[in-house]
């Protein structure tokens, strides 16, 4: 996944709209226009949701052609 | 912020092996800034229809009639044939130019204020008349460009700045359901109602839409596809709580579904 974190406006309805919950806004880090942003958690399905209801456009979404394995430890801490 | 939560590099498109699945934009939105409202629902719908043109290979023919309201702004994004007609009366302009071209692929996008306040003998007559168009209506029951004034499509007891106290019927009378009255027309060949506040309906929204496309291209008839958006700023909503207030205020009184299929 890549974000565009200039073009984001901060609506939040990505976070909703994520099914395995793994995007979260920013608390105080902004982009040059002020905007809070959303940035990924490990998880991520590659189902297409954020980018559908995405106002600006802000998301790319890359599908591994094999899925990555992370270590345990950063599983779960969604 | 708790510094042990795993942020994965978002930057640049992964080194290992993947498939790009979804872009920023589809191909023919070719500019993503635009200068419309945090949450709103408009380049959402925007995009479907977008998407669903490249789908069915029409980009080469279309000819989009833009009406007056914050989409107009948008129009200038897309990579299609933009025509801007007078407040309200995008369908008897789209009717002129598919008669001269009937080979084209004629649409327009039009609000809630633009299509039903002020346009509606237009639309109604283009669909009484069966005119061989595609109309698309971003409903948001709200005028969203001048603040949050209440349009027709405004459910009973929605506040906006024209009714602050809630839509009263004694006062304000009651909301013209569109799609319904389209639906009635002989003329209309393809009518349905559906909504972007969540991925779910995003889906269905564009399957309509390729459905309209559709029977616009099989020479059907008049085909309607409204579409309920979410407007924070004319709602006074926050933009999280955007989608849930369509479900709860206009979802109910504009039922969502297809309301006339071939």
């Amino acid at each position: 996944m890549v974000i565009d974190v200039e073009a984001c406006k901060g609506c939040d309805l990505c976070i909703d709209a994520c099914p395995p919950r793994v995007l979260e806004m920013t608390v105080h880090e902004v982009n040059t226009r002020g905007y809070r942003y959303p940035r990924l958690l490990a998880g991520c399905t590659g189902c297409q949701a954020c980018a559908q209801i995405c106002p600006d456009f802000v998301f790319q979404v890359y599908k591994y052609d094999t899925p990555l394995e992370l270590p345990l430890e950063d599983q779960g801490q969604q | 912020m708790s510094d042990e939560r795993i942020y994965l590099s978002t930057d640049s498109p992964p080194q290992e092996p993947a498939a790009l699945v979804d872009d920023f934009t589809p191909s023919l939105i070719t500019q993503a800034n635009h200068h419309l409202c945090p949450g709103c629902g408009e380049p959402i719908a925007i995009r479907a229809a977008m998407e669903a043109i490249e789908e069915l290979e029409l980009a080469h023919s279309t000819i989009t009639v833009f009406g007056i309201g914050c989409y107009t702004a948008f129009a200038h994004n897309l990579d299609v044939e933009v025509v801007q007609a007078l407040h309200g009366r995008a369908p008897s302009v789209a009717t002129g130019i598919k008669r001269m071209l009937p080979d084209g692929f004629v649409m327009t996008v039009q609000g809630d204020g633009d299509m039903v306040n002020e346009g509606l003998q237009e639309v109604l007559h283009a669909a009484a008349r069966g005119e061989n168009i595609t109309c698309l209506l971003l409903n948001n029951g709200v005028f969203g460009e001048t603040g949050g004034q209440m349009t027709t499509t405004t459910t009973l007891g929605q506040r906006t700045k024209t009714s602050i106290e809630g839509r009263d019927p004694h006062q304000h009378g009651h909301p013209i359901l569109l799609s319904d009255l389209a639906a009635t027309m002989d003329g209309a060949a393809y009518v349905a109602r559906c909504a972007v506040n969540n991925a779910g309906n995003v889906a269905r929204t564009k399957r309509y839409i390729t459905r309209a496309y559709e029977s616009q291209m099989a020479g059907a008839g008049f085909s309607l596809v409204e579409i309920l958006t979410m407007c924070p700023t004319g709602w006074f909503v926050d933009t999280l709580e955007g989608p849930e207030y369509l479900q709860d205020t206009l979802a109910p009184v504009h039922n969502i579904g297809e309301l006339k299929a071939p």
